[in-house]
């Protein structure tokens, strides 16, 4: 299991050099100003386009039409929240905001209960073809959810279910469990086997340890595949599309408005930055984990 | 594995109780959502758009057509192109800037913030990443970032054209605005020279110019006036008349008697300019080609011929900080002795960079080339929100064709499922590579 953080892969510690004086600092300094120039470039170059998108979303359609966003940083009076409480006022956007929010949220537990549950049996049950079951799912993890497409949206009108809140999140359940297993599993396979067996000397039901033992255990994996199951069932746009007509969260909202491009610009701008406020909230609050989950599970 | 000992059927499920309970709930999602609608879409490729869509489908069964139909429907065919140039440069172009980054962000103190900075259009969904980027592409460098600063880093280089086109007003002028207009009269010291210029509409002619002034000799200088020759009413062409515009800032030359120039100057707001010291006869002047050109309109970055590596581009921009972050990762377990051991025995940086950290981070590359190759052949919403509707077509990829042939309208599941199934066909190396990679650690 890496825990390697963003925090801890920068340079090494320094020793402090008793040569180290002012001069050669500034020396040093003075070497690495055009490595600093450009890498500070890149980071602007990252910023710009979402500040870009905000800025844009500050502008009144009749100002869209004649300035740049940029136009807003020097002329703060070109910019407005019309656009934001007219979204939020005349527009479905705000229940396409909550829907989203249902759908993230039980796309996100489910899928984490059910695969952690699996992950308990694949690294500590005991069962004839155990490896064969687990290499199966192993091999799910690349099948594109493309395949999934024609056939469940035919599923769905069978079981009445197309169109549903439940319909996407049991999606974004199944196709969001080989990874879940995949990642549970190997983390919970690092848990010390001592504590697993002392528990079930002491006659502790199988059920018991998943609860009282593996789940508190596996915290930390847990809330990597967390923030990565709900960020990707957040921005999902395709399965949306094709499993719901009318209940449609934010990206599929969004899209609707996108047929006319540029005539609309002060709703889809707002309501594209309003879509990606949680997902930064959430990345911003859970970075280390998001970054675990990443180096441990970069197969998907 | 552990080798089950005979026993008989019933107690399988007794003694497997436990396991079963356990695994249920993922397996039956993971059958009926994953397993069975692979099956079925295998089967459903090979019918047309009349079968039946039952438990399994059947009827209308037409082969391969699907398959062929993908190989020749024009629209599907540009899919598989794009998807081909997709292939070839997003996952290499990502791991390659991920390896740049993570190894230049171990030289600089702010290395966190960086890192949080290019990492964070990963949490941003690619349908809004595409919002994003259709604004900054717009065409009109009023309104699109990247044709702005385009068109700023162009005028900062060559000044700006004064005038889009003109013509010479009279005889006693000519040329073109691609070769600059010549005074046909050789001039010398106390001499002036008129250039008046026509055909230029008012909204072009600088807001800065004021009434033209007939230019006054004198002494071993040549004055001149360039203006726009046109008054409301005709006006006689060749004369200053009142109404009559002075072009500002257009660059007019001196010529000696052999062509060369001598002299360079711009003109004032009322149009009119002056050569000092000017010796010898046989002079000419002339309205310098440089004042006449196209202003920069932006490049059509969601045309038809640049949408495809308009969107890479966007789409690397998202995914560089994950390359990043894992690289970096790789990077900080590389030992820093054997490193160091290779700078003192005088290896130069990039040597070390070459020779030593590429290498030991291979396993760490091919995992994020990978990783990038799956998630690119299944690039889709990037794609629908970037291009406009007009360039959608030109800029599609398989999975985007794989979602309008069979839910965009024309709702042919059986052309869909063949595409969804070439889709899966292309990631099933990847699939074995992950299955022999488990059975190896086991």
């Amino acid at each position: 299991m890496a825990t390697y953080e963003l925090e801890q892969t920068h340079a090494p510690v320094v020793v402090k050099d008793p040569h180290d004086t002012t001069a050669a600092r500034i020396g040093r300094f003075a070497t690495r100003l055009p490595l600093q120039i450009l890498l500070a470039f890149i980071a602007l170059l990252w910023l710009l386009p979402t500040l870009g998108l905000f800025l844009t979303s500050l502008l009144s359609p009749e100002d869209f039409q004649t300035n740049g966003w940029w136009k807003v940083i020097a002329h703060p009076h070109l910019g407005t929240w019309a656009n934001y409480s007219n979204v939020w006022n005349n527009t479905d956007i705000p229940h396409a905001l909550v829907l989203t929010a249902e759908i993230a949220i039980g796309g996100t537990v489910l899928p984490i209960l059910i695969a952690a549950s699996a992950g308990y049996a694949f690294a500590w049950i005991d069962f004839p073809g155990r490896d064969w079951l687990f290499v199966g799912v192993i091999a799910l993890l690349v099948v594109p959810l493309q395949m999934g497409l024609i056939p469940i949206f035919h599923l769905y009108n069978t079981l009445s279910i197309y169109d549903t809140v439940l319909g996407l999140i049991l999606f974004h359940t199944a196709f969001g469990l080989p990874f879940a297993i995949f990642l549970l599993r190997n983390f919970f396979i690092g848990i010390p086997k001592d504590i697993l067996e002392s528990a079930r000397i002491d006659g502790a039901s199988e059920f018991r340890i998943f609860w009282k033992l593996i789940l508190p255990l596996g915290l930390p994996a847990i809330a990597s595949l967390a923030i990565f199951q709900f960020l990707w069932t957040w921005n999902d746009l395709l399965v949306a599309l094709v499993m719901a007509r009318n209940t449609q969260p934010i990206t599929v909202s969004i899209f609707s408005q996108l047929r006319q491009f540029g005539s609309n610009i002060d709703i889809i701008a707002p309501a594209s930055f309003m879509s990606l406020v949680i997902p930064l909230v959430v990345f911003f609050s859970f970075q280390r984990y998001f970054v675990q989950g990443l180096l441990a599970g970069s197969v998907k | 594995m552990a080798a089950a000992p005979p026993a008989p059927r019933q107690n399988f499920f007794r003694r497997n109780a436990v396991a079963i309970a356990f695994l249920a709930p993922a397996l039956i999602l993971l059958f009926v959502w994953i397993v069975y609608p692979t099956i079925y879409t295998i089967i459903r490729s090979f019918s047309g758009k009349q079968a039946h869509e039952g438990f399994l489908p059947y009827g209308d069964y037409v082969g391969f057509a699907n398959y062929k139909a993908l190989f020749t429907t024009d629209i599907l065919v540009t899919a598989i192109k794009n998807s081909a140039i997709w292939i070839l440069i997003a996952p290499a172009t990502v791991t390659a800037i991920g390896l740049v980054f993570a190894v230049l962000t171990e030289r600089i103190r702010w290395a966190v913030a960086f890192k949080t900075i290019v990492f964070m259009p990963m949490a941003i969904s690619l349908f809004a990443t595409g919002v994003i980027w259709h604004v900054m592409y717009i065409k009109d460098p009023q309104q699109g970032a990247v044709n702005a600063g385009i068109g700023a880093v162009k005028s900062w280089f060559s000044s700006p054209a004064v005038l889009q086109d003109a013509n010479a007003s009279s005889p006693l002028l000519t040329g073109s605005p691609q070769r600059g207009f010549v005074l046909r009269r050789p001039l010398q010291a106390g001499d002036t020279a008129k250039m008046g210029l026509t055909a230029i509409p008012p909204s072009e002619v600088p807001a800065d110019a004021e009434q033209a002034v007939p230019p006054t000799p004198k002494a071993r200088s040549v004055t001149g006036v360039v203006w726009r020759d046109f008054s409301p009413g005709g006006g006689t062409p060749g004369k200053v008349e009142k109404g009559e515009l002075g072009i500002p800032g257009a660059r007019v030359d001196l010529l000696d008697s052999s062509g060369r120039r001598v002299q360079s100057t711009k003109t004032e707001a009322n149009g009119s300019f002056e050569f000092n010291r000017v010796r010898g006869s046989g002079l000419k002047t002339e309205i310098d080609p440089a004042t006449f050109g196209a202003p920069f309109t932006g490049v059509s970055w969601l045309g038809p011929k640049l949408i495809t590596p308009s969107i890479i581009f966007a789409y690397v921009w998202v995914w560089a900080g994950f390359a990043m972050v894992v690289i970096g990762a790789g990077l900080a377990a590389i030992s820093r002795e054997v490193l160091e051991a290779a700078r003192t025995d005088g290896a130069s940086e990039w040597q070390v960079f070459r020779r030593i950290t590429v290498p030991m981070l291979a396993p760490v590359l091919s995992v994020v080339f990978i990783t990038m190759l799956i998630n690119v052949l299944k690039v889709f919403d990037i794609i629908i929100s970037i291009a406009p509707g007009s360039t959608q077509s030109d800029a599609a990829v398989i999975a985007v064709q794989m979602w309008r042939q069979s839910f965009g309208g024309s709702n042919d599941f059986g052309l869909g499922s063949a595409i969804a199934v070439f889709l899966f066909i292309l990631v099933i190396p990847v699939l074995l590579l992950n299955v022999r990679r488990f059975r190896r650690e086991v």
